[in-house]
């Protein structure tokens, strides 16, 4: 009891005197806090944005679910070609199928749902106004399968499907352009020349990265989006498209843009990427589909995210190295001026050991100092930065205590050596040293 | 009845070589000297003699290269470099002829720098650090810095902090050297006074006039004792 007190009393007088003798060299300390203050604060803001920068990729990523298989309808290269060159109206057709669709959900095992998707591009008007839209006919079980709100009214229903009727789900923003003074539900819009009624309302958050982003789209709300029954877009528009391109025509006969696979479990997903690749290449003679698989974008943004940590951890390791080097540079300085004060302090009956905590205190001060400081400033960084820019920032608690650790570590690790030189000089070569 | 004094120091056969490249400077070449409690010794001797490293042997500062020395009957060759530390932190005063006092502390700080080494309350010693300014005359300058003092009032603060620890003994090495000889003379007369309190005094001198005050003078050559008096007192 008595021992632990009188230690006690020795490390308050040691930590005092280590903070004393760091005060009245001032600008040394504070240049030597400097390297560990910019360690730690790039670490820390270069994490943060980091991981802000791969967090809103992977959530992007996740809303395209990560059960979920997508396949588009393409139109192949070679045709393309053929549409330009000739000026004179000309058909072609490509792409996705009905019998797909229901080949894909026979035939591939594990398979929960498969939802055919139309999706046209065209106007939208209600009274006066007119917007730009997608018109996409779907089946009921789109809400299963997309992240989906409801926000009033009710989506599509079995009894649309079946009946071919002319009803329709908008999403809330084109809602909000189309009806701005009026509630949209029960109202009719019209699209072509056909008359839709509004039943339901929706907020999307998903769909924006797994629709065919056509050139035309660029620029447009995304959010524009009028939900019919497949049946009812299959009656109403035909599978041929028209369009009129400067003085030409050019017409498509696409049955299905899209198609969402749903599998049962994540697992399941490789492995029917494969199936389906092989069963579409029976059916298709030319390369007018693509796949989309989340869940293989999920794996190689995780993949990229630690590459992306591991350059990071580097550099951030390589800065803190620097600020601890800086505090060894200044330590072993410092113990070389004041070799005469330690031989002074050895005479009047300091133990090596004293001097080692006497400098290794000096040390830990400087860097725990400089460790907090940067700490501040790192999460001071990125906050700004996000307040600046449209970035994400994540600072992760991990990051901190990282940056923290390191740099006392190193900071500790780097005066132990100089204070350790400093305590096995003899006693009187120290108060001989000029 | 007055008891006879206790022995402190007992070196026998005590010899220092300094090896420098290929040359072995011998400094000390075998020396025997035993010192009783409460004495006050002189040791003179010309230059190069070996004063100042018997001075830092007797100290514990330096270790010799062979030979026996007995501090306080406890044999000093057996002990680690801790135990040292600790009987040069509660068992000896040091007086420097550099003074050798810590430049970033004040006066009353420097006084208190082999208190921190004893694992103590320092506050239980602010009275006695106060007492010893007091003695040395330095009472009105305990927050001034090494520094801001004359080369007397330095040595002044040297004797006090020798002083803290209440030693069984004080280690000078010319602690005049550097002072006129009026300040040189105070600071003498506080050893003396020291002295008289029952300190064991050991000093290195190069004159003659202080010699006279110590009871006992120890002439070194070469390595060697060369002569041996004790003396009356002055
Ligand atoms: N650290 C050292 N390395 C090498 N030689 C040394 C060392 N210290 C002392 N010597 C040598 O030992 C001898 C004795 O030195 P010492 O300092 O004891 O002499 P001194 O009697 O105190 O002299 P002075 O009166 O000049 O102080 C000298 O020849 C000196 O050169
Ligand atoms: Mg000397």
């Amino acid at each position: 009891m008595l021992q632990l007190s009188l230690t006690q009393h020795q490390l308050l007088n040691t930590v005092k005197l280590g903070v004393k003798s760091l005060l009245l060299h001032k600008l040394r300390s504070g240049l030597t806090m400097l390297g560990m203050i910019f360690g730690v604060c790039s670490v820390i803001a270069m994490l943060a944005i980091g991981e802000g920068a791969s967090h809103e990729a992977q959530e992007r990523i996740k809303r395209l679910g990560s059960t979920n298989i997508i396949i588009n309808s393409v139109k192949p290269p070679e045709s393309q070609d053929d549409n330009n060159t000739s000026g004179k109206s000309f058909g072609i057709e490509y792409g996705l199928t009905y019998d797909d669709a229901s080949r894909l959900q026979f035939t591939i095992p594990n398979v929960s749902n498969v939802l055919p998707m139309r999706i046209i591009r065209d106007n939208v008007r209600f009274n006066r106004n007119q917007e730009p839209c997608q018109v996409i006919g779907t089946l009921p079980s789109y809400t299963a399968m997309q992240k989906v709100d409801l926000v009033a009214g009710r989506f599509l229903s079995m009894v649309d499907q079946k009946h071919q009727r002319n009803v329709c789900v908008i999403t809330s923003g084109l809602a909000a352009r189309l009806f701005p003074y009026q509630s949209p539900l029960q109202s009719t819009i019209r699209v072509k020349d056909v008359y839709y009624q509004v039943v339901g309302l929706i907020n999307e958050t998903g769909t924006m990265d797994q629709r065919p982003q056509k050139d035309e789209m660029e620029g447009e709300p995304l959010d524009n989006n009028v939900y019919i029954p497949l049946s009812t877009a299959k009656t109403r528009f035909g599978e041929t498209l028209i369009r009129r391109n400067a003085g030409s025509f050019s017409a498509e006969k696409v049955e299905l843009h899209q198609i969402i696979v749903k599998m049962e479990t994540t697992e399941s997903v490789i492995a029917a990427e494969q199936q389906i690749k092989g069963l579409l290449k029976r059916f298709h003679n030319q390369n007018d589909y693509e796949l989309i698989v989340p869940l293989q974008l999920l794996r190689e943004a995780e993949a990229t995210k630690r590459m992306f940590n591991i350059v990071l951890g580097s550099i951030a390791a390589i800065s803190l190295l620097v600020g601890g080097i800086g505090i060894m540079n200044i330590m072993l300085a410092t113990v070389t001026e004041r070799t005469r004060e330690i031989g002074v302090r050895r005479a009047l009956g300091a133990k090596k050991k004293d001097i080692v905590t006497q400098f290794l205190i000096e040390t830990v001060v400087l860097s725990i100092g400089g460790g907090t400081i940067g700490v501040m400033l790192g999460v001071l960084v990125p906050l700004l930065v996000s307040a600046s820019t449209d970035m994400v920032t994540i600072i992760t608690p991990w990051s901190v205590a990282l940056a923290f650790g390191i740099s006392g570590l190193t900071g500790i690790a780097f005066g132990i050596y100089p204070a350790s030189q400093a305590a096995e000089l003899d006693p009187i070569e120290a108060l001989r040293h000029e | 009845m007055i008891s006879n004094p206790k022995t402190i120091i007992d070196i026998r056969n005590i010899v220092k070589i300094f090896q420098v490249g290929e040359i072995e400077v011998r400094a000390l070449r075998g020396v025997d000297v035993a010192i009783k409690e409460g004495s006050y010794v002189a040791i003179m001797g010309p230059s190069g003699s070996g004063k100042s490293t018997m001075l830092n042997i007797l100290g514990c500062l330096d270790r010799p290269t062979s030979g026996e020395y007995y501090l306080g009957g406890e044999d000093v060759a057996t002990m680690d470099d801790d135990t040292l530390s600790v009987i040069r932190g509660k068992r000896l005063g040091f007086i420097f002829q550099s003074y050798n006092l810590i430049a970033q502390l004040t006066v009353i700080e420097n006084i208190q720098v082999p208190l921190l080494y004893q694992g103590v309350n320092l506050k239980d010693y602010e009275d006695k650090c106060v007492e010893l300014a007091e003695l040395v005359g330095l009472k009105d300058r305990l927050d001034h810095r090494p520094t801001q003092l004359s080369g007397g009032q330095q040595q002044r603060v040297a004797i006090a902090r020798s002083l803290i620890n209440d030693p069984l003994m004080i280690l000078a090495d010319e602690p005049t050297g550097n002072l006129d000889s009026k300040t040189g003379k105070e600071v003498l007369e506080l050893i003396d006074e020291l002295n008289s309190q029952g300190k064991t005094i050991v000093m290195v001198t190069h004159d003659d006039d202080i010699a006279y005050r110590a009871d006992r003078v120890i002439r070194m050559k070469d390595g060697r004792v060369d002569k041996d008096e004790y003396r009356q007192r002055a």
